[in-house]
Formats: structure tokens, sequence, C-alpha cells
């Protein structure tokens, strides 16, 4: 059997990230996430790992651009602002094509409490150059630590930055984790990874660039071919990397959209709606980009109307706007439906509950 | 009788069909023919990596016959700091940069990465301006001298420059540090030698090493390449004195 322990999310993080034999941590001091940097500090150098503590999140993104261009597995991790000051690092590291993970957990705006303000800004490229990355969204302790290894998975097979999306509420909770090493399959060898021209076998030197297209790189020599082909594993992403969860659905005819711990939140209110007959469901997505509009496209399609509910004052509700493509209604729970009308407050389900019961009403479902 | 010829490219320029977008007299050409010499010299052609950050000399990224990584502006001390800890000791990691990139926008991972004594070294090429963007003020323009953001000279009001070979020397953890100049081939040698010792301070796993490296722009300077030279002699090196101003075998 599988060992369990109790531990915060931010610790699950770490414990996830061994499990995936990541090589190196960099970081950088910032609430509501030390306690992942000082996980790091703790267990990585008597593994023979990496830890550096920068001197700003510039300094742990660029750390992190050095550590995984040497072919290893690394990470990073912070909150809001200094994700904001990550951002020209994560235009690199995207053009550069290097794999690499940042947890990032959300605090609301900039207190240090929780909330989900920065969905639109890891979901749209929030750096320089038009990129995306692929963003994971946890609902759990066990899952902050299984999406640490899938992310670091996926990064390697695309050759792109994950963002694994926590908040204040995951990373500060205790939860059981089952300690477990996922296994998703072979990767390709890192052949292009510099790590001086004697390593490599055909003893030919290697060239990373964050200026792809400008200065030519063997695969590409000018910015319109390094276009297509950014432009091609965006899609193939798309294609093939949509995750979501949905929770009774199939007769629904209300669905609340929602992610992270809002989503669980969502969950116990679809139960206590159905207690009263109410056919309610969710669609969960788990990654933020690719976003799963399909499904919401089909559902809408159907007949269904959509709830979203999100600890921000509306974000996520633009894809899902996209998504129905105009054949639903589209309301909104947001950072003002919390239990306290304060930073200190989170989205019960009692009002989730008030709110749909209210749209039932109105809208005579 | 036999000869043997002392002109041409260094062994480690690649021979690359690219236009050098360097200007008649500009010394990057020279600098990084002096980082080829060095690095061949001491055999490191095989376990060095390149960290080179972003002005003219970023060509070096691509002109070098060793392992290169281009990355963000300022950024290589930040960047080959994790290189080195990864890479482990017999890596020689080495990071390109010129006084904007070091010293304004990558003051940062400068500072750090010597405090920490990170066991990598750095070469700044100092030519006292922005030369890729057309020529600014840097950290490093002397006082008086005019740029297009000191269009009347620089004064107080800019404050006063940056002399980073003796602060980086101040700093514990740097064994090495020294600045050099390519006025004349005596000092070409000379300012070599600075850049090899760097090297084997790193290469005996001793510590941080720092050169900084005079050069030309005669385009922003607005003066031929000969006079570009004299301006170094008489206006730049009393600002900016050359030698050798750390020499250390252990950190103390």
């Amino acid at each position: 059997m599988a060992e369990k322990i109790l531990v915060q999310g931010n610790e699950a993080v770490g414990w996830g990230a061994l499990a995936a034999d990541c090589k190196g941590f960099f970081g950088y001091p910032i609430t509501p996430q030390n306690e992942i940097i000082e996980w790091f500090a703790k267990e990585f150098p008597n593994r023979g790992r990496v830890f550096i503590q920068s001197a700003s999140e510039t300094g742990s993104i660029n750390m992190l651009h050095g550590g995984v261009a040497t072919g290893a597995r690394a990470m990073t991790s912070t909150s809001g602002p200094g994700w904001a000051l990550m951002q020209e690092g994560m235009s690199n590291l995207a053009n550069a094509e290097l794999p690499c993970i940042i947890v990032l957990v959300q605090r609301g705006w900039n207190t240090t409490r929780h909330a989900q303000t920065d969905y639109t800004s890891v979901t749209q490229g929030g750096g320089y150059g038009g990129y995306k990355t692929i963003v994971l969204a946890p609902k759990s302790i066990q899952e902050l630590h299984d999406f640490v290894q899938l992310g670091f998975y996926l990064a390697d097979k695309y050759r792109t930055p994950v963002i694994v999306l926590s908040d204040a509420i995951l990373g500060q909770m205790m939860e059981s984790l089952e300690l477990k090493t996922l296994d998703f399959g072979p990767l390709p060898d890192k052949d292009w990874a510099i790590t001086g021209k004697a390593n490599h076998k055909d003893g030919n030197r290697r060239f990373s660039s964050i200026a792809q297209g400008m200065l030519p790189t063997p695969r590409h020599p000018n910015l319109c071919a390094f276009w297509e082909d950014y432009t091609e594993k965006l899609d193939t992403i798309k294609k093939n990397e949509v995750r979501y969860e949905t929770y009774q659905v199939e007769d629904a005819e209300l669905i609340l959209v929602a992610f992270g711990y809002v989503a669980r939140v969502s969950q116990e209110a679809i139960i206590r709606a159905r207690k009263k007959g109410l056919k309610i469901g969710l669609i969960r997505p788990i990654t933020l980009w690719p976003f799963p509009s399909e499904i919401i496209r089909d559902k809408a399609r159907q007949g269904a109307k959509f709830l979203v509910v999100e600890d921000n004052m509306g974000q996520m509700i633009e894809d899902v706007k996209l998504a129905v493509e105009g054949h639903a209604e589209v309301h909104l729970v947001n950072a003002l439906d919390r239990h306290l009308h304060t930073e200190e407050g989170a989205i019960y389900p009692e009002k989730v509950l008030e709110k749909l019961e209210g749209l039932v009403k109105e809208g005579g479902l | 009788m036999e000869h043997e010829w002392i002109t041409g490219t260094p062994k480690l320029w690649r021979d690359i069909p690219l236009i050098i977008p360097f200007c008649p007299g500009c010394q990057h050409g020279t600098a990084i023919k002096a980082l080829c010499e060095a690095i061949d010299e001491l055999g490191m052609e095989g376990n060095a990596v390149l960290v080179v950050g972003v002005g003219c000399y970023t060509m070096a990224s691509v002109l070098v016959n060793v392992d290169s990584i281009m990355v963000a502006h300022g950024r290589p001390g930040d960047v080959a700091s994790a290189m080195k800890r990864m890479l482990g000791k017999d890596t020689i990691v080495i990071t390109w940069q010129g006084d904007g990139d070091a010293l304004a926008i990558g003051c940062e991972p400068t500072i750090h990465a010597a405090a920490r004594g990170e066991k990598i070294t750095t070469f700044m090429v100092n030519n006292g301006n922005y030369g890729t963007t057309g020529g600014q003020l840097a950290p490093t323009t002397i006082m008086g001298q005019v740029t297009t953001t000191t269009p009347f000279g620089r004064n107080q009001n800019q404050g006063y420059p940056i002399h980073a070979t003796e602060f980086i020397g101040g700093l514990q953890g740097v064994v090495y540090s020294a600045r050099g100049a390519f006025t004349s081939p005596a000092h070409y040698q000379k300012t070599k030698k600075y850049m090899k010792r760097a090297l084997e301070k790193q290469r005996d796993g001793i510590g941080y090493g720092f050169v900084e490296i005079l050069s030309t722009c005669p385009a922003n300077w607005h003066l031929s390449p000969k006079d570009s030279l004299k301006r170094i002699e008489e206006e730049v090196i009393p600002q900016f004195p050359l030698g050798e101003f750390k020499n250390v075998d252990k950190i103390e």
C-alpha cells in the first residue's frame, strides 16, 4: 500500500516534484507560497539536488531558465505580484521552448488572502509575444501533488512551460496525501540540452535562444518559420490535452462551471440542489488552457444554461461565453458573493445554492 | 624554414554565412576573438557553456563554437548560476555581457551571483553606452560624455558611473576581478591573460571571477576607429584604470 501522510498543499508540491525527479528549485519568498520554498530548502540539498534562493522573482524565473536549459527537470513557485515579475521570463521560456513548471499560489489581488485572480494572466499568456502555456488547476492536495508530476510530463512532451495553478486555500489547508510516482509513458530525448559539446554524441555545439526567428536556430531560420512550428505545437496541445471533469451533467438544465477549490464548493451546492429536485450539473475544467470549450458548446446547443462560479470578479466567464457561441445564457457567482464581504471571506455552497435557485425561479427551469 | 601562422581567425570562431553586424572599429569582434582563444588555450572547448545577454555582442552566442545560450537582457548571472549548479564543477560556465546588461538591468543578478560566490566567470565588455540602441547613457558613461540621452553631457542629474570591477572585487564571494583593454597588442595579451586567470579560478573550483573589458563604439561615439582607441587611452582609462583588483586562491 502506498504511503499516506497528512500535509499542507504547499508541501504536497514538494513531494510531487520529488516524485517527478525534479533536480532544481529556484524561488523567492512571497505569501502564501513560502512553505514551498522552505520545503525545497530543507529537502533538496541533502538529496544532492539544487536549491537557490533568488534575489527576486525575475531572478527565479531566469534561474529556472538556466536550470532547465541543461535538460534537467526544475521548477519555481510564486504568488501574484511575483508572477507579474516573471512574465518576461515566461515569454522567453516559451520562445526558447524550454520545459519547466511554475506553481502559482494565487492571492486576492495584493492582499495575502486567497482568491482566483490570476486566471486571465495564466491562460492568456501574460508576457510579450503571444504565447500560451498549459495550465493545470488542481482542487485538492492530492491533485496538487499529482499535477506537478503531470505538469513535468506535459512540459517535456511539448517543450513548453506548464503552470500549476494553486491558491491560498489549497496551499495552506491540510489533507491526506498518497505519495506515489506516476508514470505517463516514454518521453523524447533532450538532445537540445546545453551541457557542453563533449557531452553530445555528435560532438557538435548546441544553441538555445530566446530570440528564435531573429538569431537563426537550426530548426527556425526566421520568425515566420518559428511561428508556423509554434502554432502547430499549440494546436496539437489543444487537440490532445484538454482535461475536465463532469458531475451530473447528463440531464442538467443548469451547469455550473468552476475550477480549483470553488469546484468542490460548487459540487456540494449541486448535491443539495439535487435533493430539492433541481437538475444541476458541473463542468470542472482541469486544464484552464487548453480550455474545455467543446463540452460546454455541446451542452449549450442541447439547451443547458450556465452559471460560472469563480473567486474573482469574473475572468473564466469570458472563456465560457466564447465557448457557448451565443447559444446559452451565462451567469456569474463572483468574489462579492463570499460569505463575508471581506478579503477573509470565501464562496460557500449556501451562496451558490441561493444563486442557482434564483436562476431556476426566474428562468422557469 | 617552417613558418607558423600567427594571424587568421581563432579555431573556435565559427565559419557561418551570417553578416556580422559590428561597425568598423568596434572591438566586440576583438573581444570575442580573445574569448575564443582563451577557451581554446585552456582546453575548455568541450565543457564550456557560454551564457550571452542582449546587445551587439549577442552575436557571440552564434559565433563561438561552444554550447551557447542567449538569454534575457541582464539575466546571464541568474541563468549561469543555475546552469553551473545543475551541471556541476566540471562544466565551465561563462557569461558574456555588456555594461548595460551586467550593471543596469542586470545589476541584481550580477551582484548576487558574485555575492553567492557562484563558480562562474563573467566577462563584461564596457563601451560606455548602449551601442545596439543608438548610444544612450549607460551605467559606465563617464562624466561629461555626450550620449543621445545626455545630449549636454552626463552631469550630476544623471549621477555617476559605476566602477564595477572595483566594487565587485570587494565582495567576499569574489576571487578574481580585473579590467583590461584592447588599445595595443600588449594590452590585448594582458587582457586575455586576465580572462584566462578568471577561467582558471573557476576550473579550480575557487570562486567567482569578473573581468571588465574596455571597448570602443566608434559609430555612437562619432569618432574614427583610430580616435576611438585614443579616447580610451586618454579619457576612459584614467577613469577606469586597468589591472587586477582582486586575485585570491581561497575565500576567507
